[in-house]
């Protein structure tokens, strides 16, 4: 039996998304184009058990989110840029700390107030970089409302998996976007379930993870009564350690490397039409949406033109492009920045192939028409249709 | 709660100030340490934190909490350095943001005690916004801070509790700022319990800690911390044992106490106010199951 389509927001569907996922707690604090997050959260939570709190701000909105997953809750906030500059310091305690937790920036154009109505990629960059120190980050990009769904649920999954921040990089136009979508069955979708160490408490803290084997915390007030620090660690012991450059050095390389190690896993990148495309797109997020309609405009034309989607945007997927670069000549980079991704790509082609990018910063969506004179430009001796 | 938290229930206060908070039988050093995870900490000699440590593992003892039940989060500076000595659930979060931090722990599993331990600099001017808002929540937590009127771990730079013509390394020529009165901030607030204790008066430090614990609702307890080494050479004495002393004779029983505010002098000590009023995660706990009922599940 198939559900019938139901007409949804994005943001709506990171809400629903979240409870599926088994979120019980919301912290944040209301902002365009993100709002309506809070908004449904606020009003579903109590519903399913769980709780929304509206805190006095974002810095506040991420504490509350920290703690409440330090004491086993599934948690999440969303913001849009400014809040999510704000953020920055507790993604980084998040990071260090390896607390499981979800925030949803929907992008909106910056920097400072900037457009808060309008859609932006601006925020690609922070979401990587943002917080300061050495760390690794997990940003997956929608761009539907469907998608707002399913990768809500897994940014969960990825989170109590890997014990790390998530970010799920929507944007106003996805955000505020309706679609009629059919939503997985309850049950359909892997959630992911954060488990307890099986030890006993005295053994905890002499048990590793390692890069396969990633233990989960115990909640705050279980006998384990464990020590969670935003300072350097001793990865065998837990306790504070800032004066041996080793100590430092192996969890800050853990931090990292426990995403990176898991790269293949993680990852995921949409193709379309890449067979055998000798021009190819990268687009993300709702830029993806033009570029699908460009491809398919492109084909029609016996052009070969192909889309490559990054779903997973950190850790950025360096093997589908280096996959790419070895295939066409041109890829083409529109995005609602200026190079912050087109950069990434440029490192990863290494010269192997001809990358051309093309920004907006005015909160106004790459259409379709400006994405087809790019390609026009890398068909020179073709005649093109509308 | 244990039995004998709510045997020791704080009596009502008729109006401010004579409220009395449980007696705590001071616990010998033999089962203090069982509580602290190294005997070694930072603080330099002299310094009142481990007294005020001391306090807190004392209180917890005094209210037969379930050890497994306590959680302390601290904040970043000298005083947050507890979190790693204490042998509870601990938190070591960021600087300013322990209340946000424990509001979201106290939500997610209310069957948690949450102490938040924050120095002064800490709770007031990077936490100031999420004092207050802790404060006007009522959230079940108790804030414990510590005073000692400067920014102990960068090396005394002046902090909102600095008095007006103190010296600190960021105030050379004296402060030109007022000071904030931190229990009366909380009680403006909104804390439902407020009470002050010194390092030098052990038994009532304990007490007044104890009374927050035991307080169903924000519960704000301001420690006066003495810091020798900085404060205290700049200020005052940098002898540690003068400086104790000269908190016995700033110190004034609340109900003995008669100026408007605290002086850096004169300053009151006890249980300052007590109320009872709607505590936060119940409210939230209770708006959740007529929800449940209403969705029809």
């Amino acid at each position: 039996m198939t559900a019938s389509p139901i007409l949804l927001q994005g943001n709506e569907a990171v809400a629903e998304g979240a409870i599926a996922a088994g979120a019980r707690f919301f912290a944040g604090y209301p902002i365009t184009p993100s709002t309506e997050i809070a908004e449904t959260l606020a009003r579903r939570l109590p519903e399913v058990g769980g709780s929304f709190i509206q805190m006095e701000d974002e810095i506040a909105s991420i504490a509350a989110v920290c703690g409440a997953s330090l004491a086993g809750a599934k948690a999440l906030t969303a913001t849009s840029g400014p809040g999510f500059s704000l953020m920055q310091e507790m993604i980084g305690f998040a990071s260090m700390a390896q607390i499981p937790c979800v925030i949803v920036d929907v992008m909106r154009g910056g920097p400072s107030t900037g457009l808060p109505t309008e859609p932006s990629q601006g925020d690609v960059m922070q979401a990587r970089w943002g917080t300061h120190g050495e760390h690794s980050v997990i940003a997956l990009v929608p761009s539907s409302v469907l998608e707002c769904y399913t990768l809500t649920v897994e940014a969960f999954n990825l989170s109590e998996q890997y014990r790390t921040p998530v970010i799920v990089l929507s944007d106003a136009l996805v955000g505020h976007m309706r679609e009629a979508v059919v939503l997985p069955e309850p049950g359909s979708l892997r959630v992911a379930e954060r488990g307890t160490p099986d030890c006993e408490p005295e053994d905890y803290d002499t048990i590793v993870s390692d890069l396969d084997n990633i233990l989960p915390r115990p909640p705050l007030g279980s006998p384990f009564r464990v020590h969670v620090t935003g300072l350097v660690y001793n990865r065998r012991s837990g306790a504070p350690e800032t004066g041996d450059p080793e100590v430092a050095s192996d969890l800050g390389r853990y931090l990292r490397e426990k995403i990176y190690h898991h790269r293949d896993a993680i990852v995921r990148v949409e193709e379309m039409e890449m067979q055998d495309a000798e021009v190819a797109i990268f687009a993300y997020g709702s830029v993806a949406r033009s570029a699908r309609a460009v491809v398919k405009w492109a084909r029609a034309q016996g052009a070969k033109v192909g889309l490559v989607r990054p779903i997973t945007l950190w850790p950025f997927p360096t093997a589908a492009v280096e996959h790419m670069a070895a295939q066409v000549h041109t890829v083409i980079v529109p995005e609602m920045n200026i190079k912050q991704m087109s950069w990434e790509v440029q490192a990863a082609v290494g010269g192997r192939a001809k990358v051309v990018d093309y920004g907006r910063v005015d909160g106004k969506l790459i259409t379709p028409a400006e994405i087809k004179e790019l390609v026009k430009g890398e068909f020179y001796y073709q005649d093109w249709e509308d | 709660m244990s039995a004998l938290v709510d045997e020791q229930k704080l009596e009502a206060a008729p109006h401010d100030g004579e409220c009395k908070p449980p007696r705590i039988k001071p616990h010998t050093t033999s089962e203090i340490t069982p509580w602290l995870r190294t005997p070694k900490t930072i603080w330099c000699p002299g310094c009142s934190n481990g007294t005020i440590t001391r306090a807190l593992i004392d209180a917890i003892l005094g209210l037969e909490l379930d050890p497994e039940k306590v959680v302390v989060v601290a904040g970043i500076g000298c005083s947050g350095r507890i979190a790693q000595y204490l042998e509870y659930s601990t938190v070591h979060s960021a600087h300013g943001r322990a209340l946000a931090v424990a509001t979201g722990v106290k939500t997610a599993d209310p069957s948690l005690h949450v102490i938040v331990a924050m120095g002064d600099g800490d709770c007031s001017a990077i936490g100031g916004n999420h004092f207050i808002h802790a404060a006007r929540r009522n959230v079940d937590l108790t804030a414990l801070v510590f005073n000692n009127s400067i920014y102990g771990m960068t090396g005394g730079q002046m902090s909102p509790t600095t008095h007006t013509g103190d010296k600190s390394t960021t105030s050379v020529r004296g402060n030109v700022e007022a000071a904030f009165d931190l229990s009366e901030l909380a009680h403006a607030a909104g804390a439902t319990y407020v009470a002050r204790g010194t390092a030098w008066a052990y038994r009532q430090l304990v007490d007044v800690i104890a009374g927050g614990i035991a307080h169903t609702g924000f519960s704000f307890v301001e420690t006066m911390a003495v810091c020798p080494v900085y404060y205290g050479r700049f200020n005052l004495t940098a002898d540690p044992a003068e400086f104790l002393k000269s908190q016995k004779e700033h110190a004034v029983p609340a109900g003995k106490f008669e100026d408007e505010s605290r002086l850096r002098e004169r300053y009151p000590v006890g249980v300052l106010h007590h109320s009872e009023r709607a505590e936060f995660v119940a409210s939230l706990q209770a708006m959740g199951v007529k929800a449940r009922e209403a969705a029809g599940g």
